[in-house]
């Protein structure tokens, strides 16, 4: 009897149970922790980095609120913290208050701890990818690039904010600008490298064409567009903005695609066929 | 040490969704979730077609991905290889549902019966509302699997103490025991056949053994 052996996946479909609340964690705390982390790496250039680590502090904050409306038991959410030795979930928990504490205590009695809130903000937004790493059901997100991507899409996230927000403070720094610069170009390659990772893993089709639909777009506002305002930004400096801008919202935006739309589950494999006329 | 497993004979199942119902029934699950369900897998081209099916639910891991990422510890492996969830600790994050490969945890956000709100006979008296907003899977019928440490009968062999899709399987395609036995049916039975379990390369250790074919004369499995 002839059996076949094939890798198409069964059953393979969009998970349904994270929605724009999961994602809203996941944008929210990207956005929030790379700003604390940009605005703190970049303070040495004159600026007062405490109203910008304020602000990350609020979204990394409504990141997590946005999740607590997500749970099922919203009133058990302590529970959270219970399992630190090997949930990258209960992990962020821990830091996420660390950082609170710790950036409160940078605001009201002082600045130079703003270092060690920068380093817990760089620690919650690795939880936040290991988080996505860890789920096996998942293969867009199981694969290591994956949890790369997220990292740097939120540090490019937060510099885009940074600029954003630094004209309101103080001059406008074309230093932070060369940063998001780099940092777009390491997003534009983290992006094509995590995608040729999923056609090498064989990721659910699913996935893929999902996240090909929004490649162009991706490609043009988010990283092409805002590099060339970076560069006008040379002549005219309030251009950056809307650098800053673009490079923040189409990050957002490519995550919640991630989280809710390019999602297909494992599915399932008929590795051989049951061989009949067997009693 | 015991470690409770299934195996599932593909070469008999028939597809006939038996084991869904009764699970159904044992477990008054809500309308629109399935602990345990067939799936109807048509392969091949035209007119070289076959048709088969496979009947898929919890694999009990062995290293199960649902208790690596539970932020709870609501979900524990338990000794005898039964994943279990503890419904108080639960929070419904979900994590555990994308962390599953096999696609086994459900989530339901109100109480819902067949005909809508109210329940019939049968479903209230199973109804839980500690199920509600946390995350749910099939258990291999762990109440049963408890019994029989009280009654000293025997997993797979004593139905009173065998989940209800084994009970009911019309062709007897399914079997639970001990595979760490190795008298237990379950156990001969995958020495005597061919097997291979869901998703293996994910590291997970499915409890859950696919039989395709006998095994070659020499045994080699």
């Amino acid at each position: 009897m002839k059996t076949m052996t094939f890798n198409s996946r069964i059953s393979s479909r969009v998970q349904r149970n994270w929605d724009w609340r999961a994602a809203g964690n996941f944008i929210g705390g990207g956005v929030g922790s790379g700003l604390i982390l940009w605005s703190a790496l970049m303070s040495p250039l004159g600026y007062d980095s405490l109203p910008m680590m304020l602000i990350g502090l609020a979204l990394v904050g409504t990141g997590l609120f946005c999740v607590w409306l997500e749970i099922g038991r919203p009133w058990r959410a302590l529970n959270v913290f219970k399992h630190f030795s090997t949930s990258w979930m209960s992990r962020e928990a821990w830091v996420a208050p660390l950082l609170f504490i710790v950036g409160a205590i940078t605001w009201f009695f002082e600045p130079l701890l703003v270092w060690p809130t920068a380093l817990l903000a760089l620690l919650f937004l690795y939880s936040q990818s290991r988080i996505l790493q860890a789920d096996k059901g998942i293969p867009a997100w199981r694969h290591p690039r994956c949890a790369q991507l997220v990292v740097i899409t939120g540090l490019t996230e937060g510099c885009g904010l940074l600029l954003l927000l630094l004209p309101l403070v103080d001059e406008s720094q074309p230093w932070s600008w060369v940063v998001l610069f780099v940092l777009l170009g390491l997003r534009l390659v983290a992006w094509q490298r995590y995608r040729d990772g999923l056609t090498q893993a064989c990721a659910p089709l699913g996935s893929q064409k999902c996240l090909e639909s929004i490649h162009k777009k991706f490609l043009l506002i988010g990283h092409l567009l805002p590099a060339l305002l970076l560069l006008v930004a040379l002549l005219i400096p309030p251009v950056a903005i809307v650098a800053g801008i673009l490079a923040t919202v189409s990050g957002a935006w490519m995550k919640y695609i991630l989280i809710c739309k390019a999602a297909f589950n494992q599915g399932f494999d008929l590795q051989h066929l049951p061989v009949r006329g067997q009693p | 040490m015991t470690r409770y497993a299934m195996a599932v004979d593909l070469r008999r199942c028939v597809g006939c969704q038996t084991c869904t119902a009764a699970c159904k029934q044992k477990n008054g699950t809500p309308p629109g979730v399935q602990w345990r369900r067939v799936l109807d897998i048509e392969t091949g081209e035209f007119p070289d077609v076959r048709r088969s099916f496979m009947p898929v639910a919890c694999m009990h891991c062995d290293e199960p991905a649902c208790e690596e990422v539970c932020p709870t510890t609501a979900t524990k492996k338990r000794d005898d290889g039964l994943v279990s969830i503890d419904y108080d600790l639960c929070i419904g994050c979900a994590n555990c549902v994308m962390a599953c490969p096999y696609e086994a945890r459900s989530i339901v956000h109100k109480a819902e019966f067949a005909y809508g709100d109210k329940p019939m006979a049968h479903e209230a008296q199973s109804f839980d509302p500690a199920r509600v907003n946390v995350s749910t899977k099939c258990t291999f019928c762990i109440d049963r699997i408890d019994l029989a440490e009280e009654t000293g009968l025997t997993p797979g062999v004593d139905h009173q103490v065998t989940p209800a899709c084994v009970n009911s399987c019309v062709s007897g395609a399914m079997v639970f025991g001990d595979i760490e036995d190795p008298d237990s049916e379950i156990s001969k039975l995958l020495k005597e056949n061919k097997s291979f379990r869901q998703n293996e390369e994910l590291g997970t250790g499915p409890g859950v053994y696919y039989i395709w074919d006998k095994a070659d004369e020499d045994n080699d499995l």
